[in-house]
């Protein structure tokens, strides 16, 4: 136990004696955050619609106006012919308001508008159609009060309207940052010394395995705090990130992820002979760790086996719970749950960890 | 039992591995005594790195037994490494940390106090003649020198015995000279040690040398006895002699 402050120095001195890795943790995360978060912003404006008035009457003329004064449409051109533009490329959304929609609403009946998209480019399609929804519901809310939503409309569920999509991206792409950091610095490290040679000379000394591994862990999860507190306050200067819950949940919770995260980095570093070796397994899983996590692809929109499979996936847990805490405002009890599956998991993890890491071989 | 002064400092009896079907390693038996300078000689390959290897408790043996120290290694292997230092034939200091802080790092995971290891550092720096390096990180400083910082770091917790794998290759033999000024400072003090080397008038200096030929002791002895029945010259010629293919 004396020996791991002793670890932990000099596991800090080789990280920042290289000059290029005090960039390498904390410049280039914020960057990849930055170019990232604008990347993934999916919102389109100015989708060309071609509306069929075939009503024309007050209810048709006021629904016409809201989608005039939507920035995600602009009017290319009205009447019949619209599906021909559309099969031309002409025009990327057409929506038909069909007789008797204003006696229908008038009467307190249901009314149906047509929406049809060129889903030659299937994400535009799909936020078209979402857009067009959002503004017909709006409109009938307005038109029948709150209560009575005479127009119901599905609203795809990945799609929140009026929420900022970058804030919705943001947390999530933090939690890659984090990962990759954590994962790289803690998986490479044994193994850089095995190729070394180091590490037989830690071998042979009298140093506790878990003494030995919790001093290597201990400078990676500092560093991982600092590079997500980095990242928020980047989040928040540049993006709005909203923190609608409390800031202490997400820390708490991401002291207890980066032990899952550096744990199975050092997993990683003991089954391996070279750091070559380490990385391709590292990169497996993170592949799989990132693109199962619900932050791309919704989650409930995977058959369920994959679904299955995010269970077990670290990653999922904690973009959860970021977006959980920071947009929607849940509390402690909200992600208890979470918290006890990334405590077995640590748990597990580590003493793997200690346990594949042979002294005696 | 453990520590009486007359038994053996290092007894392996039968000591045997594996790597699968190739054994490297073949039913080895042979004591050291405590203050003994043992020079382990053999061709590339003979299973020297293996044999040490199993001594210090780094690798298992597939059969047999080794005690230092009076310990059994296979049983006890976190005791063992108290009482021994070892230099391995790897590189065995951290080249991105400079001379001092390799040495307080070392004294650290050997569980000296702070102040006694920073006393040691600089004292060791002082008897090595190191003072210009102290700061500077090892990559920087040449092979001689490293090797015998090596060397004082695995001396620094004050062990029973000391194993150097190839302490001196690639070292200039003004340096060698020097290196084995200190073998021979650390046996005066008490510490037993074990060496292997390629260099055939180094072996001249162990007190007792053995030959390993294809994993097994093929001869063992003091060098002029060995010189004396083989009637050789000197260890080269004894050596030769040992490993040459039989025709
Ligand atoms: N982990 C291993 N797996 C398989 N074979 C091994 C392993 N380690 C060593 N060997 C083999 O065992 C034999 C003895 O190797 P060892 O390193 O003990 O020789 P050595 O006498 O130290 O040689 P050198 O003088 O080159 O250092 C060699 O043939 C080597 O290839
Ligand atoms: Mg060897």
């Amino acid at each position: 136990m004396r020996a791991i402050p002793y670890i932990v120095q000099k596991e800090f001195l080789q990280i920042f004696r290289h000059r290029i890795m005090l960039p390498l943790i904390f410049v280039m995360p914020v960057l990849q955050l930055l170019v990232l978060s604008f990347a993934a912003d999916y919102e389109v404006d100015n989708l060309r619609l071609h509306i069929n008035d075939l009503d024309r009457s007050q209810a048709s003329r006021q629904l016409v106006g809201h989608f005039q004064a939507s920035p995600h449409f602009t009017l290319t051109g009205n009447g019949a012919g619209g599906a021909g533009q559309i099969h031309r490329g002409e025009a990327d959304l057409l929506l038909e308001i069909p007789l008797g929609f204003n006696r229908s609403l008038a009467k307190g009946n249901r009314a149906e508008v047509q929406v049809a998209a060129d889903a030659i480019n299937g994400v535009q399609a799909g936020l078209a159609q979402a857009y067009a929804n959002a503004i017909v519901q709006s409109f009938s809310r307005q038109f029948s009060g709150p209560t009575r939503g005479l127009l119901s409309i599905e609203t795809a569920n990945w799609y929140n309207p009026g929420q900022d999509y970058q804030t919705f991206m943001v947390p999530g792409i933090l939690v890659i940052l984090v990962t990759l950091v954590g994962m790289f610095l803690s998986g490479m490290n044994i193994v850089k010394e095995k190729e070394i040679g180091t590490i037989e000379q830690i071998n042979v000394s009298p140093i506790g395995k878990g003494a030995f591994i919790v001093g290597k862990l201990l400078p990676f999860w500092l560093i991982g705090m600092a590079e997500l507190s980095i990242g928020l306050i980047a989040g928040r200067l540049v993006f709005g990130l909203p923190l609608a819950g409390s800031l202490a949940i997400i820390f708490v919770f991401a002291g207890l992820y980066l032990f899952v995260v550096l744990g199975f980095g050092l997993l990683i570093s003991t089954f391996t002979e070279t750091q070559q070796q380490a990385m391709f397994l590292a990169w497996f899983f993170l592949i799989i760790f990132i693109l199962m996590s619900g932050l791309f692809t919704p989650i409930e929109s995977m058959p369920p086996w994959a679904q299955a499979l995010t269970k077990g996936n670290p990653v999922a847990y904690f973009v959860d719970v970021m977006r959980l805490v920071l947009l929607k405002g849940s509390g402690w009890q909200d992600v208890q749950p979470h918290f006890g599956v990334m405590a077995v998991y640590a748990g597990a993890v580590n003493t793997l960890a200690v346990l594949n890491y042979q002294k005696t071989n | 039992m453990q520590n009486s002064p007359q038994s053996p400092i290092i007894e392996a009896s039968k000591l045997t591995k594996q790597f699968g079907a190739f054994t490297a390693v073949d039913a080895i038996s042979f004591e050291v005594e405590r203050g003994e300078i043992f020079g382990f000689l053999g061709a590339n390959g003979a299973g020297k790195t293996t044999a040490m290897r199993m001594l210090t408790g780094l690798s298992r043996p597939t059969s047999g037994q080794a005690r230092v120290a009076g310990i059994d290694v296979a049983a006890h292997p976190e005791k063992v490494k108290q009482r021994i230092g070892y230099m391995s034939q790897k590189f065995s200091l951290y080249e991105d940390l400079t001379v001092m802080e390799n040495i307080r790092f070392y004294g650290g995971i050997y569980g000296l106090p702070r102040k006694q290891a920073r006393q040691a550092g600089s004292q060791l720096i002082e008897q090595l003649g190191m003072e210009a390096f102290a700061r500077k990180q090892v990559s920087g400083i040449p092979l001689g020198w490293r090797q015998k910082l090596s060397f004082s770091i695995a001396l620094l917790h004050q062990p029973d015995v000391v194993f150097l794998d190839e302490p001196t290759g690639g070292v200039d033999p003004v340096t060698r000279r020097q290196f084995w000024e200190m073998i021979y400072q650390a046996a005066e003090t008490g510490t037993t040690v074990f060496v292997t080397t390629h260099y055939m008038d180094e072996a001249e200096y162990c007190g007792r040398v053995s030959i390993m030929v294809d994993g097994q002791i093929a001869a063992l002895d003091t060098p002029d006895r060995l010189k004396s029945e083989f009637q050789a010259a000197n260890m080269h010629e004894v050596f030769l002699q040992l490993t040459r293919p039989k025709p």
